[in-house]
């Protein structure tokens, strides 16, 4: 109730001006290496990622590889999708998932990942927490330990929100010979399933599909599927995940590394309805567009019913396809079969159709 | 391919067996060699895509025409697009097709790696929608395309207006295929027996502008989709009006076109556009196969607003893209083809675009350089 003669005042008195505390973008002062960075370091990263050797908090890890024998498989990768969050995954799913694949594709065990984080200024606290979570759920369903890390933020402007750099380490078992110059003729060509989803969600994310659609990005660590598959069959002699370029542009780089040919057949490659439709509409083929959780599998024709069985049962495999054959005609060549009897040649993909998807 | 989900409306038109049934006809009817244009580049790559050409009886040789949007677009258009593009303050908006196509010195993805704003736009209502949300920026919409675009691009105009943008306005560059049938069927050199006249085209504007063409040069044409079974079809009704040797306009894509097409868009092209003589690349001028703003909107013409004059520009001299869109050579007969031109570093618009001859033979493999099939 108001009265005509409300004369009660709410007298607090004089109050010190606090300083902002910054809690909920990042600015300038997280990346500066001190108390901020710190904080930043200890209360978003060691919550959500931290593990031992991590904590140690020196200015590099120390693993214990002795116990450990084999080759050491390393690779390194910049994440600088747009946008950062999308249908079935986000920008540290990606980042985790893309490296743990790459370490994988040698037939190693990944083991540790690094991870360098440019921050743009402004970029909200908690969509870096939500991303960070992202990274170590990927990293719990991989098995992996990020062992080191690197924060820098740079002024507003000068990034795109975030961009995440992680390099990955793992392990070949004694034996694992597997790489893209190993295709042999006779050899049998499968995939692990349907094509282009991650492509086409980034695509819709952005909104530039200009009408709705059901497709998730296919983003995740396939490092498990690919142990279960080399337990079984180790004579596996290629793997490759059809990451940017699509199937057709890896499988144009096996045939040249390798010295061989492969004849896929049309009708038998994956493709989901959704993402046919939108290629469609938009002039893109689906042998061209990015995946971000198949792998290619290239081994004996004799061992091919065994290892689709097993990839199947991965949830990332249920669509696994035989899909072609190594030749020793031709080297260098990917030829397709259509539907119609026709071929057709598939050359390396040219130019960039959708940049920025990975 | 296979699918999950539900049967979509393309797999009947894709069927192997229905285009093997409709092959074997026209080997039954085919008596002598024929030679037939597809008009329009998508219906090339189609073809390509599909390896129709491969089923296809030796008698009959298929030419590809000039239905590129990009590829036609003069090199005069292309420099002053590169030339608005780099001044200050102006948002360059185009289809991604045309980022890649060289001008006499760059193209527009160079413009935007040394600081031009160069966006790619899937329809020009986005470029409206740019200049929106850019009040203070020139927004400048490249609106390339045949009579497809047409009534989009009218559209684009005619929005603007509507909500007083006067930092919108677009480079009128599209262009119209019967003028370029009279001069492709004109020329002294013409080979060409039948058209497949361009779907999509004859969606917005009918097909009642064939049937004075097919009678004047005595040339069958044949209203043709784009799915593989619609061009063989296509094919089909094409051969079998020269076996009886009777000349006509017919329509194999009535599921699409009507002989009146979309009246509404038409309406709105005329309302917005009107023809005028322009410059095809390669080709040269053909009378009255453009389309320039009305004297109503020509507020809205960046040609105006812009003064580009003194631009001098000069075609690559080995790149026999000419030749290739009038469908007097293939692309594997450039000595360019493969080597010194690629989709990546592109010498003529046909090998960037995706409706582009040379792309389409890079593409789907017909004698590429480091490829033996």
């Amino acid at each position: 109730m108001t009265s005509e003669h409300d004369d009660s005042i709410n007298m607090q008195g004089p109050k010190c001006p606090l300083p902002h505390q910054p809690s909920e973008s990042i600015v300038i002062g997280h990346g500066s290496g001190g108390q901020m960075t710190q904080d930043l370091i200890r209360n978003i990263f060691y919550q959500r990622i931290g593990n031992p050797i991590l904590a140690e908090g020196n200015d590099a890890a120390r693993l214990s590889i002795n116990e450990m024998k084999g080759q050491l498989a390393v690779s390194t990768d910049s994440h600088v999708v747009s946008p950062l969050f999308y249908p079935g995954g986000d920008i540290g799913r990606l980042a985790v998932s893309g490296t743990v694949n790459d370490v994988a594709m040698l037939g190693a065990r990944p083991a540790f990942l690094t991870a360098g984080f440019i921050l743009e200024e402004g970029f909200p606290i908690q969509d870096l927490n939500q991303i960070i979570d992202s990274m170590a759920e990927a990293c719990r369903e991989a098995d992996v330990k990020i062992v080191a890390g690197d924060t820098k933020v740079v002024e507003k402007g000068k990034a795109d929100g975030l961009f995440i750099n992680t390099a990955g380490f793992g392990i070949i078992p004694e034996g694992r010979i597997i790489g893209g110059q190993f295709a042999q003729p006779g050899d049998a060509v499968l995939i692990s399933g349907s094509l282009g989803d991650h492509g086409i969600a980034i695509l819709q994310a952005r909104g530039d599909l200009g009408f709705d659609s059901n497709i998730k990005s296919d983003v995740a660590p396939l490092n498990s599927m690919i142990e279960d598959l080399l337990i079984a069959i180790p004579n596996v002699h290629v793997l490759r995940d059809p990451t940017r370029g699509g199937l057709g542009t890896s499988l144009k780089e096996i045939s040249c590394q390798s010295q061989v040919s492969i004849h896929l057949n049309e009708e038998s490659i994956p493709v989901k309805q959704d993402v046919r439709a939108a290629c469609e509409m938009l002039g893109f083929d689906p042998l061209y567009l990015a995946n971000e959780g198949k792998v290619i599998v290239i081994l004996p024709e004799e061992d091919a019913e065994k290892a689709l069985e097993i990839i199947k049962k991965s949830p990332y495999g249920t669509l696994a396809m035989r899909i072609g054959s190594v030749f020793a005609e031709d080297p260098g060549a990917v030829l397709l079969k259509t539907a119609y009897g026709t071929t057709r040649i598939l050359n390396l993909l040219s130019g960039e159709i959708l940049p920025r998807i990975c | 391919m296979i699918d999950e989900g539900s049967p979509d409306f393309l797999t009947g038109y894709r069927d192997a067996k229905l285009v093997h049934s409709v092959i074997h006809e026209i080997k039954q009817r085919i008596t002598q060699s024929w030679i037939l244009m597809e008009i329009c580049g998508g219906q090339t790559h189609a073809i390509m895509q599909y390896g129709l050409d491969q089923l296809l009886p030796d008698e009959i040789e298929l030419v590809h025409g000039p239905g590129c949007p990009v590829c036609v677009t003069s090199l005069e258009l292309i420099d002053q697009a590169l030339w608005i593009a780099k001044q200050p303050d102006v948002i360059f908006t185009s289809f991604g097709d045309m980022l890649r196509v060289p001008g006499s010195q760059e193209d527009l993805f160079s413009v935007r790696a040394f600081g031009g704003d160069v966006r790619v736009v899937y329809s020009p209502m986005n470029a409206v929608k740019i200049a929106q949300e850019n009040p203070n920026k020139e927004v400048v919409f490249f609106a390339i395309g045949f009579e497809t675009t047409a009534p989009v691009n009218a559209m684009a105009v005619i929005q603007a207006e509507k909500i007083g943008l006067h930092n919108f306005s677009i480079l009128p560059a599209n262009v119209l295929v019967p003028p370029a049938m009279h001069t492709i069927l004109s020329s002294p050199g013409n080979r060409i027996q039948g058209f497949l006249a361009a779907g999509h085209v004859c969606a917005v504007m009918g097909y009642w502008e064939y049937p004075p063409i097919a009678d004047e040069y005595q040339t069958p044409i044949v209203v043709t989709g784009f799915e593989p079974l619609d061009l063989v079809i296509g094919i089909l009704q094409t051969i079998t009006m020269l076996e009886e040797d009777r000349v006509a306009a017919e329509n194999a894509y009535s599921r699409v076109v009507s002989f009146e097409g979309n009246r509404a868009a038409q309406k709105m092209i005329n309302q917005v556009f009107e023809p005028v003589d322009r410059s095809w690349r390669g080709i040269g001028e053909i009378p009255q196969s453009g389309l320039g703003l009305r004297k109503a909107y020509k507020d809205y013409d960046a040609e105006r607003r812009f003064d580009s004059s003194g631009i001098n520009t000069s075609e690559s001299e080995i790149c026999i893209a000419g030749q290739v869109l009038q469908g007097i050579k293939k692309p594997y007969d450039c000595p360019a083809f493969g080597t010194l031109c690629t989709p990546q570093s592109p010498l003529g618009a046909p090998m960037v675009s995706s409706e582009g001859a040379c792309a389409a033979y890079y593409h789907y493999g017909r004698k590429t350089n480091d490829v033996r099939a």
